[in-house]
């Protein structure tokens, strides 16, 4: 479209998302969010005022100390620092990254998966369709929580189990919604020309049927990351999820967890607010995609 | 209808046939048995007696049958660290949970469907839209930072409520409950209102998404037309045909309320079983894991059977689709 309407630049299918998606403020201000945290996850070695897992630049008479104070060599800690000495701040960054990191990831693995599985079912019909959906229902019959708690009480905690445990959590919610997708557009006329070309399967698949049924994935895309960073830290916070060597923002919170009832706070708090500023802004900006991409609310 | 049930039923031990297999598969072929079985402390010599006298030299099908058979006669192997029948272990513990799931679930009805009704009724008030954008943090917010954030209000900064443990409890029918004291209520409305929060949200949504559907409604038109009091329209006429999906709502949501108390103990340190899962998870005391895992599936296929029947008690639409 965009190549044959030179004149109508105005109304590029891009612009027009872009648009739309701008009408809403708070959605605008969750993606400026999402952006900042990312980058801050990115960018965590060259940013944090001190590398929290470099134990040479670790002091432990500088543990505990409240947000604002300064360390022994005149560093401030401006949300103050954990039992180890350890910047606060510094350890929220580069708990973003591990939070995001695994979120992200097995969003993007989940997505493949699902999705793969969601376009052969509407497409094959069939055996293979009852199989999957069968399989996704029983699925979605458990709580994530169950789930992942199940299959991390077999395999033990570790970044990668905790993974594979988020995909297997999600993939379903993915298979169902491009199923539901596909099922709408494997009856269009393109897709019959695209048969009728006796292209293979996969490529039918893949090129075809797969890039019409993207609007509704993404949408469940951005809230499946949102739900998996929850789930992560909710898993580390139990102390099923991430190695304490590897600690994401669930497993910050819960180290403040003892000191919380002794009225210091800031160990457990700032990692919280930071969770939840970024859940929140993930929310927003897939609320907003959804209303945007939304065919039936189309004016 | 009763081939229906029978259906149902079918399938229901289907799937906990299915899952008794995953789990087996899970401890079994992913895990190593030797290690979950047999207690880390024994020798080698103890290791090899004990790998035959648990059968571990057997086919896979058959220790599966093994396992099977025990299952179905209750015993799931014994816990290493309390040395006692797994079994026994989460059932001396499931009152707690279920105290605690139950008041979360009521909870969310008592406080869920009023909000949900006002917002529904008056969906451009101010209190209805703030209603509906406060529902969402009852979906988004991670429940153990609420639960800590809790804590940390209530317990920490005010002082009015305990933070931790199960307080004082009353026995009735042999069991400790903490619903009967003063200080046992105290003790549980954070965790149940913590629980809660995720059901109260979707109780409400539902409650307003329900309202909205049938005000506009012929018969509500004709219920006000006869003359009835608006009080009566609104929760004899129209509460019946929204409580359907409620109830079928909730009763799918007690299994992941159960569930999801893992969490909620976790924080409140209540005494549940999900606590003692997490305890166990962390010493691998695999035979509790075993126990919980089979237990917790049972229990959901159980009310998902339940929430079915009921379904068709309460909707007479699916009782005729079913018969056709």
């Amino acid at each position: 479209m965009s190549t044959t309407a030179g004149i109508a630049r105005e109304e590029t299918p891009f612009r027009r998302f872009t648009s739309e998606f701008a009408e809403s403020p708070l959605a605008v201000l969750g993606l400026v969010i999402v952006v900042i945290v990312a980058v801050l996850a990115l960018a965590a070695p060259f940013i944090t005022p001190q590398n929290p897992y470099d134990l040479a630049q670790l002091d432990i008479m500088d543990g505990r100390l409240a947000p604002g104070s300064k360390s022994m060599d005149g560093l401030v800690f401006w949300l103050g620092t954990d039992d180890q000495g350890r910047d606060m701040l510094s350890g929220i960054i580069y708990g973003l990254r591990i939070s995001l990191g695994v979120g992200v990831g097995s969003a993007i693995i989940a997505g493949v998966i699902g999705s793969a599985l969601g376009l052969a079912a509407a497409y094959f019909g069939g055996k293979v369709e009852t199989a999957i959906m069968r399989l996704v229902d029983l699925q979605l019959s458990f709580p994530a929580i169950l789930v992942a708690l199940m299959i991390l009480a077999v395999l033990g905690k570790g970044v990668l189990n905790v993974m594979l445990a988020l995909v297997l959590v999600e993939w379903a919610r993915y298979a169902r919604t491009a199923r539901g997708a596909a099922l709408v557009e494997r009856r269009r006329e393109y897709i019959e020309a695209a048969e009728c070309l006796a292209l293979p399967r996969w490529r039918l698949l893949a090129f075809h049927l797969l890039p019409n049924c993207m609007p509704p994935l993404i949408v469940i895309g951005t809230i499946q990351i949102a739900r998996a960073i929850t789930l992560e830290a909710t898993l580390s916070f139990l102390g099923l999820g991430v190695p304490i060597t590897e600690p994401s923002l669930g497993l910050l919170i819960a180290n403040g967890y003892q000191y919380m009832l002794s009225g210091k706070y800031w160990i457990s708090f700032y990692p919280g607010i930071a969770l939840l500023v970024t859940i929140i802004a993930i929310n927003l900006v897939g609320d907003q995609l959804r209303d945007v991409l939304n065919p039936r609310l189309k004016r | 209808m009763t081939t229906w049930i029978f259906r149902r039923l079918i399938q229901a031990i289907f799937v906990v046939l299915a899952m008794t297999v995953i789990v087996f598969i899970g401890v079994n072929v992913i895990g190593d048995p030797v290690e979950i079985l047999i207690s880390p402390q024994a020798d080698q010599a103890e290791r090899a007696r004990a790998v035959i006298a648990l059968g571990l030299d057997r086919p896979l099908w058959e220790q599966y049958g093994r396992f099977l058979w025990n299952a179905v006669q209750g015993d799931l192997g014994k816990s290493f660290v309390f040395n006692e029948p797994a079994l026994r272990l989460i059932a001396q513990r499931m009152p707690a949970t279920m105290e605690l799931a139950v008041t979360a679930v009521l909870l969310s009805i008592v406080l869920g469907i009023p909000l949900g009704l006002y917002a529904g009724l008056r969906p451009n008030s101010f209190a209805g839209r703030s209603i509906m954008a406060g529902s969402i943090f009852g979906f988004s917010l991670p429940s153990f930072w609420v639960g800590l954030m809790l804590i940390m209000v209530f317990a920490v900064q005010l002082g009015w409520l305990p933070s931790t443990g199960r307080g004082q409890t009353a026995t009735l029918f042999g069991v400790q409950w903490s619903f009967l004291t003063r200080d046992g209520l105290a003790h549980m409305l954070m965790p149940a209102l913590n629980l809660s929060l995720g059901n109260i949200a979707l109780v409400l949504r539902l409650t307003r998404a329900g309202a909205r559907e049938n005000m506009p409604m012929d018969y509500v038109k004709f219920a006000r037309a006869k003359g009835l009091s608006p009080v009566r329209v609104v929760f004899v006429h129209v509460m019946k045909n929204i409580t359907i999906p409620i109830v079928t709502v909730i009763g799918l949501e007690f299994g992941s309320t159960v569930a999801f108390a893992v969490v909620t103990e976790s924080v409140f340190a209540w005494p549940g079983m999900g606590k003692l899962i997490i305890d166990s998870i962390n010493v691998l005391d695999r035979p509790v894991i075993v126990a919980y895992l089979m237990m917790i599936v049972f229990l959901f296929i159980t009310i998902n059977l339940l929430v079915d029947l009921l379904y068709t008690v309460l909707d007479p639409r699916v009782r005729l689709e079913s018969r056709e």
